[in-house]
Parts: C-alpha cells; structure tokens; sequence
C-alpha cells in the first residue's frame, strides 16, 4: 500500500484553512504535509489539472441497511458507493434490525466497517428499539463509538422523551438528529396540495414537518441543547430555523439533493422512485431551500441515502415504501446548485464536508497539515449518465436514472489510499 | 366525427388523457348503443371471442354489473375475480397478479383498485387493454362519462352549463373525473362541500371552489351531490351526519335556487337524507337511473373502442 502522493495542478479549496487557489498538494504516508516538506523519492504524481481538490465529502444521513436488510444494501455495497460519489465518510442511521441502541450493535457495525471503502460513523438510537419509550444507553453507545443519536424513520412523538433525550445527550456530546415529523398529520403518501389532489394520492402537510421542527427549536432553546434537524422540506421550517439560529438557539440542520432538485410534480405518473419521507415538495419550497444553503440556514447537504429493493418500490404508490437512494448523485446535483449560481464551490465545500464534520464532531472537513488525507478530487465540468447498469449501490431506487449530470468525483481518497478513480 | 379522427387509445386510465374529440366520439358512440339495450334479444356479436377480466379489488356491485351486462351485451367472453386483499399481503403484488392474467391473453382488463396509479401500474404489465373502474381518489373514467352523456341527453350540449358538485369532493374519484371532463367540454364545475372534504388545490383542476351552498346551486344546470362518510381511518371530517344533512345536504329548498328544471345527479349509493333529501332524490328532476342506464352504453363504448373499433 502507497500512501504517499504528490497531486499536481488542482485547484485546493479548503475553507478550514482558508485556501482557495491552484496548489500542489503532498501526502505522505496517508497524511496531509506541508508545503516545505521533502517531497519523497518513489511520492506518485496525480495530475490534478482542471479538478478541485477538497476534503473529503461526508455524507452525514445515510441507511446502510446492515445489520439486517442486506438484499437492499450492506455496509460494504453502501460504502463503495459513498466512495464512488465522492465521499470519505458516512453517518449510518440506526433503523437497521435490529436497531442500533445498544453498544453490541455499535460495534458490529464498526467491526464490519473496518475495511469498507470509506470511514463509517454510525448514529445511535434515541430509544430503545426506536419505539419512543425508554431512552437508549447513549453513553454505552458513544463510548461504542456513535457519533449522533436519532431515531430517524421513528419520528419520536413523546415530547418529553425528546426533551429528554437533548438534555442526557448533551452529558456525552451527542448531537441529537431529529427526524421532524408530526405523525398524526403525516398520514399521506406525497406532499398535499394541487398534485396530490390530482393524482388522488393522499397529502402530506408541510405542516407536519414544521410543527415537530418548532417543538425541536423550543426544547433546544428551553434545555440549552444541541438539536439537528434532518432533511428539511418545507419553506415554513426554513423559517423556523433562521430565526432560531438568530436569536443563538444551537440548532443545525440539513437537506437532500432532491429537495433542491425535484418538486412534487415529479409524482405525477405515480413513479414510486419519487416517494420519500418527507415527500417533495412545492416549487415554493425547492426555492427557499436553494436561499437557505447559500444564507447558512442550512448546513448541510445529505443524501438520505435510503436502498430499497423491487419488492418494496415496483408497487402502488400507496404501499411502496419511502426513500431514495442518492450516494452517487449527491455531487453532481450539488455542482448543478454551483452552475445556476445559487451557491459557490467553497459553499459546496461547506455544506459536503466542512459542516457535517463539526457537526458529529468526526475528523475530517478540512486539509490542514497532519491531518488524515482524506480528499475528494471533484472534475465540475465531466457529463455523464447515471445509467441502470452503473449504479454502484446494491439498489436502485432513484428518481435521477437515466439523468444526464455534469461534474463528479473522479478520485477519493481516505487516510491517503484511493477508494475511487476516474483517473486514468 | 370530423374526418382523419380515429380514436387512438389503448387504455382508459382517466378523462384527463382524454381529447375533446375522444370524449364526443365515446359519448356518440355510446349513444348509438343504446338502442341494443332496448331491444328484446340485447346480444350483438360486435365482441365475440374476446376475453374480459373484471379484476375488481374493491368491492363494487353497480360498476362491475354494469361493465358485465355491458360486455355481454356485445358477447364478450367475461370473467369476475375479486382478490382479497390479504392475498396481496401474501406476497402476490399487482404487477405478479399483472403478469399472470396476462399470461391467459385476456383482451381487456377492468381494474377497480383502492390506490390511485393501480390501473396505470397495471397497463405497464400486461398485453391488454385497460380500463379503470374506479382507482383510490384518482379518476373513474366510464362514471365521468356517463354523467356526461346523461345530460347531454337531457341538455343537448355540454357546453356552457354550470355543473353544481357539492360533497366530498376530496375523497371522490368521480368529482376529478367529472370536474375535468365538464371543464373540457365548455362547461363549469362549482364545487362546495365542508372544508375539511375539499382538497387543496381542486381549482387548479378546472374547478371554481365556493363558499357557500347558495353559491354553487344558485342557477346551476346540473347539480350532482356526492356520497358521504363520516369518517376515514381515523381522520375526523364531519361531526354528524344529521350536521351535514342541515348546512350542506339538497333540499327542495336548496334545490329551487337552481334553474327550474336542473338535473338531479349522484353516482350512488345514495345516502338518503344526507346528501340528497328522498323528495329530490326521487323527484321529477332526478335522472340518477338514467345515469346507471347510460352506465351501460358507455361502457359497451368503451370496450369497443379500446378493442381498436371506431
């Protein structure tokens, strides 16, 4: 194994550090070293020329469906396509089965991950069995090595165990992800308004998702606690949040390719690749969520990454189940953000690496001297199609088949050995 | 109908993909099907030899019967099956049971199916044609249609009316399907039912949204009223039933605020004395069994249409 490289020609953006210029960058023995450093006799040359070159991209919201529904994915599938989209990271969410909320799950999951493609930093369960009743052993399981907790998919309806949970999660510097969700209003299957009175398809209410968003912030605000607010969709928590942040709240929250990408007229012809949870939305919505990634109410992107199989998805749009698959798409849909102008690269930078590192707390996000190498090398202008027989993933759930993309990650590298490559 | 028409489609999932000119062309056709209906040997042998499956997930009697005297009526070859929905649940889904009956080359398959987009999932599995019967909220073309060619009998046009749909416009596949098919034609839709049974966005389908009972009766040409629940899975629309009866059922009353020889229509079953009043649902201007009788034309249409004939 070479962990030693010189990447010549390539535009370093590195916000951490504050760099945004065409650079050499050395590693050595899988670290990032200094300028000044003596370059190796045997170092390998990647030309980098026309690429950025950035940290690693982490993807802070994925299901890797192992343990327990390896037919849709496994940690290793789910990694080798994080890799292929470009990240060196993932976040794993807990909604495996058996649930991970306890250390003994933590572990196998690490166990298993010790030689996956990219680094696996698994979220633990806010209760037990992610039933909404008894808080899990955050401290077991952080000392098993979750970075997060959540019970992402179970939106916790209890208040108090919410409430709870900030609180005991902050004794152990856990960031608690809460999947916002008012179940008693979240009864349909696509977002409620003029398509879904169309196709007769049961609505969603941006209601449901903004009501649980507020409860999250007063708790936050109340407790003194950190919250994270997973995959936002509507405009209306838009609101909630910048506001909150603005009056000092520690709430941070996220959103997925899709939500900035599609809206739910997407539904129409009743393609199950369309259905998630929370659903698409309006126009309106997809609007405010490109406003809120470029003003910092948002600060993160992720995928949601959530594999399914035929048999769960080539059903009625009524009992097919929720999620898309988006490891792979993630990036290139992101640059498209970069194209219409709506952010810039160093923001991109931001919302794929830089955030969601601070936000769990995990390496990485930046391309200081010493640190893992840990770096993506993005091509911004490269076309290509996301065919069926590329798709890396073990699923292919995705509404993006087919799509024509421009930019992609033609290198990743982790702690300096190369996980995917473009490169010739 | 105007020359270089041919009727093009495979499938009837709803009117929404329906032209102007397909809709007339269904409607005249149907027209002339009726008199086979009133013949003493109702049997033509226009579909002799073809295979129909009623393939009805949902419990119907009058759209399934109707679809089988309709079918017979032309000589075709009809088969009735009515999966439990627990079979479902054992692992059969739509697109396997797609797969199978298509793997006896039936002609034509009838659907009526819960979930909306059930028809259009099973038109992409099967060599036949389709035909929805009814899917979930969606659309149930041959009702729509039905409605249609009713009044166009009682009215001479479909253009320039004002159609009343008062009810539950948010559970009704019927009301889509009526709402864009009038819209179509050049006439209005005005819906009014209480709020919680009017769906977000229903204007954009064609429809003008009212906010009181007088609004949407007051000199409208037809009015139709839809079937009402109480309740649906645990979602509280109305308190009572004899509540609704009071501010949004059809009274004589109510009725008289229409133009003096409006239709009376409902697609059944007629809760009687919710939605309608028994006078006015069995009063001079009810054409409710008109609409079952041209039920039967229209579907007689349809399966001749869908079989590649115009």
């Amino acid at each position: 194994m070479n962990a030693t490289w010189r990447i010549v020609n390539g535009r370093i953006i590195d916000p951490v550090n504050s760099r945004d210029e065409i650079a050499d960058l050395l590693v050595i023995d899988g670290r990032i070293a200094g300028p000044d450093q003596p370059v190796p006799a045997g170092v390998q040359e990647i030309d980098a020329a026309g690429c950025w070159v950035v940290p690693g991209l982490i993807d802070m919201h994925v299901h890797l469906r192992e343990p327990g529904e390896e037919y849709k994915e496994d940690i290793h599938s789910g990694a080798r396509a994080a890799a292929s989209g470009g990240f060196t990271g993932v976040a794993c969410m807990p909604n495996t089965k058996p649930v991970n909320d306890c250390a003994v799950v933590t572990a196998m999951i690490l166990g298993r991950a010790t030689d996956a493609a990219v680094r696996v930093y698994p979220v633990g369960a806010i209760s037990q069995g992610s039933e909404g009743r008894q808080l899990a052993e955050f401290g077991e399981m952080k000392a098993a090595g979750v970075v997060a907790v959540t019970d992402d998919g179970h939106p916790v309806r209890d208040s108090q165990l919410m409430r709870r949970a900030m609180e005991y999660a902050s004794d152990f510097g856990l960031t608690v992800i809460s999947h916002s969700e008012e179940t008693a209003l979240s009864t349909g299957v696509m977002n409620e308004g003029p398509v879904s009175t169309r196709l007769g398809l049961k609505g969603i209410p941006t209601a449901a998702e903004s009501i649980m968003v507020y409860r999250e912030i007063a708790l936050a605000e109340f407790t003194g606690a950190r919250v994270h607010i997973a995959h936002v969709s509507t405009a209306m928590s838009l609101d909630l949040i910048r506001a909150a942040k603005a009056r000092g709240v520690r709430v941070t929250a996220e959103t997925a390719p899709h939500y900035f990408t599609l809206t739910d007229e997407a539904v129409i012809g009743y393609d199950t690749n369309t259905k998630m949870n929370p659903p698409l939305r309006s126009a309106a919505d997809r609007e405010a969520i490109r406003i809120a990634l470029a003003d910092g109410t948002l600060d993160a992107i992720a995928t949601d990454h959530a594999p399914h199989s035929i048999l769960e998805k080539e059903l009625e749009f009524d009992a097919a189940a929720n999620g898309v698959i988006g490891l792979e798409t993630a990036l290139p849909l992101t640059l498209a953000l970069v194209r219409d102008k709506v952010i810039d690269a160093r923001r991109l930078v931001e919302l794929m690496a830089v955030n969601p590192a601070a936000i769990l707390a995990v390496p990485g996000g930046g391309l200081s001297v010493g640190a893992a190498a840990d770096l993506t090398l993005i091509d911004p202008e490269r076309e290509w199609v996301y065919a069926a027989d590329q798709v890396v993933s073990k699923s292919r759930n995705t509404p993006f088949l087919g799509w024509k993309l421009q930019g992609r990650a033609v290198l990743a590298m982790v702690g300096g050995r190369v996980r995917h490559t473009l490169l010739s | 109908m105007a020359t270089g028409y041919y009727f093009a489609h495979r499938h009837i999932l709803g009117i929404e993909q329906l032209s102007c000119e397909d809709i007339a062309h269904i409607l005249s056709t149907a027209d002339s099907f009726k008199e086979i209906s009133a013949r003493p040997i109702k049997k033509v042998p226009t579909l002799r030899g073809h295979t129909i499956i009623n393939l009805f997930f949902e419990p119907s009697t009058r759209t399934r019967l109707s679809f089988e005297v309709a079918a017979k009526r032309m000589s075709a070859d009809t088969f009735n099956i009515s999966p439990s929905t627990s079979s479902t649940t054992k692992g059969e889904t739509l697109a396997d049971t797609a797969r199978n009956i298509s793997a006896m080359h039936p002609d034509i398959i009838i659907i009526r199916h819960a979930c909306s987009g059930a028809p259009l999932l099973l038109s992409r599995n099967v060599q036949a044609a389709v035909i929805n019967a009814g899917d979930g909220a969606h659309e149930h073309p041959s009702q729509g249609l039905l409605d249609m060619l009713t009044v166009k009998e009682h009215r001479g046009t479909l253009s320039g009316l004002k159609i009343a749909i008062v009810g539950d416009i948010a559970h009704s596949r019927v009301a889509r399907s009526d709402i864009v098919g009038f819209t179509r034609m050049g006439s209005e839709v005005y819906v009014y039912g209480p709020s919680t049974l009017v769906p977000k966005g229903i204007d954009q389908l064609g429809a003008k949204v009212c906010t009181s009972l007088e609004e949407a009766v007051t000199d409208a040409d037809v009015v139709m009223t839809l079937r009402i629940q109480r309740e649906r899975q645990n979602d509280p629309l109305l308190p009572s039933l004899r509540e609704y009866a009071r501010h949004f059922g059809i009274s004589r009353q109510v009725l008289s605020l229409a133009k003096p020889d409006a239709l009376v229509m409902h697609p059944g079953p007629v809760n009687r004395g919710v939605e309608l009043n028994p006078d006015v649902a069995d009063g001079p201007q009810s054409v409710i069994l008109d609409q079952v009788t041209n039920g039967v034309a229209v579907r007689m249409a349809l399966l001749y249409l869908v079989m590649g004939n115009s």
